[in-house]
């Protein structure tokens, strides 16, 4: 009797990094073909597509078919900041959910090396006179006088904020989640970077917005990252191989920020996150004791911390004493970001919401080599895009 | 003296510099900038409501690396201003960890952005160290 879940068939992501010779369309086609052949099936078995290249302007999804196979199936173009290929995969899920089709195909792609550290460019220079506009009515660019708009200043506010709350955590802490990630990311050779850094290298590196210094940010680099979804139906008619190797998404979730007071000043990545991870704990019908690794949204140091709360991976209020515990390192009792996290393997923004997807879906196979977390059978992937948006993917290795 | 304008709405200069939000009448949520409609309960009556002038830092960042144009380093600080939570840059203080802490207390003060061709002053604000 076939159920109405949703598994992962196929999945590839990219080595992360520089990639001068492969613009957006080759990085993107490479991966979903990957996935395609990974699945052992053809862009002919797709029903749908649904792609995201946030930094690439429009129409990805029909550029993608182009170079790999035109069959005039719906074309979905997703845009959603670093929640793009979350939320692209989420379209596939729906898609199958819905009957309208059995396979679904998504991508994220994105070329950021070069790009400097900090999106938003440069501030606006003054004008001769002073007029109001936008709706602060303000006279000329904020950026800089009323705070600040860049990402590693947002999230420094946003760990600083936890620190204040509860305690524990200080400049020290915040540099030894990065020193995780990155001597997670030497057992990754697909990751952007594969060096690992002493705490005293990064706390005297470059420093970006206190307490963020260059290697507590997420690495800009060029990626591409693909995933096929199969319905449960459709799955038990293939091989015996494709059903062993297939991962069951036991929930997909995406949410955006509820009203909150302090919201308007500093973006909540907090509340929906939580609210993310309490819906799919409830659909996969697991807790967060169950979980054999993490995969989540480190784009700066400051922000795995919350996380590790927001997800609630430890005690309310105890995310620093957690990871004082040594819990999340990858022989811990909760592995998070063996990958080596934005921090290391990389953050192509669009790419990456379904490259962490393929990371639990290679241990949960078997199949992650020197860093396999053994015996791995649940896992748990976050994004979370600034605006805001949250997406979860609860992992299951199939019983086969 | 020459013509002074606050460098944002919501900044009112006079009879002493404070900010102004736009509260929603229905649920009391305050906003700095202009809204259709309440983000909390969707209400689209608003009436200004004046916030208090001094706070605690509820969190904090320096900036060392921005936007060409910017002067680093900065601080960036979230201020709790009785409740009402605020964005602003820390003045009259270091801008090092040695000089800045969470939960110090601040107050609303007022400094000169820059005049525009016509010898207009805009009045921006920040926040300094309250003794
Ligand atoms: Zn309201």
């Amino acid at each position: 009797m076939a159920s109405d879940d949703v598994w992962i068939l196929g999945i590839n992501m990219t080595k992360f990094g520089k990639h001068t010779d492969k613009d957006t369309v080759d990085l993107a086609s490479q991966a979903a073909m990957a996935a395609l052949a990974d699945g052992g099936v053809t862009m002919a078995d797709m029903g749908m597509l649904a792609a995201g290249c946030l930094m690439g302007g429009g129409g990805i999804a029909q550029m993608i078919q182009k170079q790999i196979g035109q069959t005039g199936i719906p074309a979905y173009n997703v845009s959603n900041a670093c929640a793009t290929g979350a939320t692209a995969l989420r379209v596939a899920y729906m898609s199958i959910k819905s009957g309208e089709c059995d396979f679904g195909l998504a991508v994220g792609v994105e070329k950021l090396s070069g790009v400097g550290l900090l999106s938003g460019g440069s501030r606006k220079d003054d004008g001769k006179t002073w007029n109001r506009s936008g709706r602060y009515g303000a006279v000329a660019a904020t950026d800089g006088r009323i705070g600040t708009d860049t990402m590693p200043g947002v999230f420094a506010q946003v760990g600083m904020e936890y620190a204040h709350k509860y305690g524990g955590a200080d400049f020290a802490l915040f540099a030894g989640i990065s020193e995780k990630n990155h001597a997670h990311s030497t057992l990754n050779p697909l990751a952007a970077y594969q060096k690992r850094f002493t705490l005293d290298e990064i706390m005297n590196d470059m420093m970006i917005a206190y307490p963020n210094t260059r290697a507590m940010c997420s690495a800009n680099c060029d990626g591409g990252a693909a995933a096929v979804l199969v319905s449960d139906a459709k799955l038990k008619t293939l091989s015996l191989e494709q059903q062993r190797r297939a991962v069951k998404i036991s929930a997909s979730i995406l949410t955006s920020d509820p009203y909150q007071e302090a919201c308007q000043v500093l973006p909540d990545v907090n509340t929906l996150t939580r609210r993310a991870a309490e819906q799919a704990y409830a659909k996969a019908g697991i807790g967060p004791e169950d979980l054999d690794l993490v995969e989540l949204h480190d784009c700066f140091a400051t922000a795995e911390l919350v996380h590790y709360d927001n997800l609630m991976l430890c005690e309310p209020g105890g995310a620093a004493d957690f990871f004082k515990s040594g819990a999340t390192w990858r022989d811990g009792s909760m592995p998070v970001n063996v990958s080596g996290g934005l921090e290391s393997k990389g953050h192509p923004i669009a790419a990456t919401g379904i490259a962490n997807v393929w990371e639990v879906c290679h241990h949960l196979r078997n199949e992650a080599g020197d860093r396999q977390i053994q015996g791995a059978k649940v896992g748990l992937a976050h994004v979370i895009g600034l605006g805001s948006a949250c997406g979860i993917h609860i992992l299951e290795k199939s019983g086969l | 003296m020459p013509e002074q304008i606050p460098f944002v709405e919501y900044l009112q200069l006079a009879p002493t510099p404070h900010l102004v939000a736009h509260q929603c009448t229905s649920c009391g949520a305050r906003f700095f900038d202009r809204r259709n409609a309440c983000a909390s309960c969707f209400g689209t009556s608003f009436e200004d409501a004046s916030i208090a002038t001094e706070g605690t830092v509820r969190s904090f960042t320096i900036v060392s690396f921005a936007a060409p144009g910017i002067p680093v380093p900065f601080v960036s600080a979230i201020i709790d201003c009785d409740g009402t939570s605020v964005r602003g840059n820390l003045t009259n203080v270091t801008a090092d960890p040695e000089h800045v802490s969470l939960g110090m207390k601040v107050r609303l003060t007022t400094y000169t952005v820059g005049a525009d061709e016509a010898g207009t002053e805009a009045i921006g604000f920040a926040f300094e160290p309250a003794a």
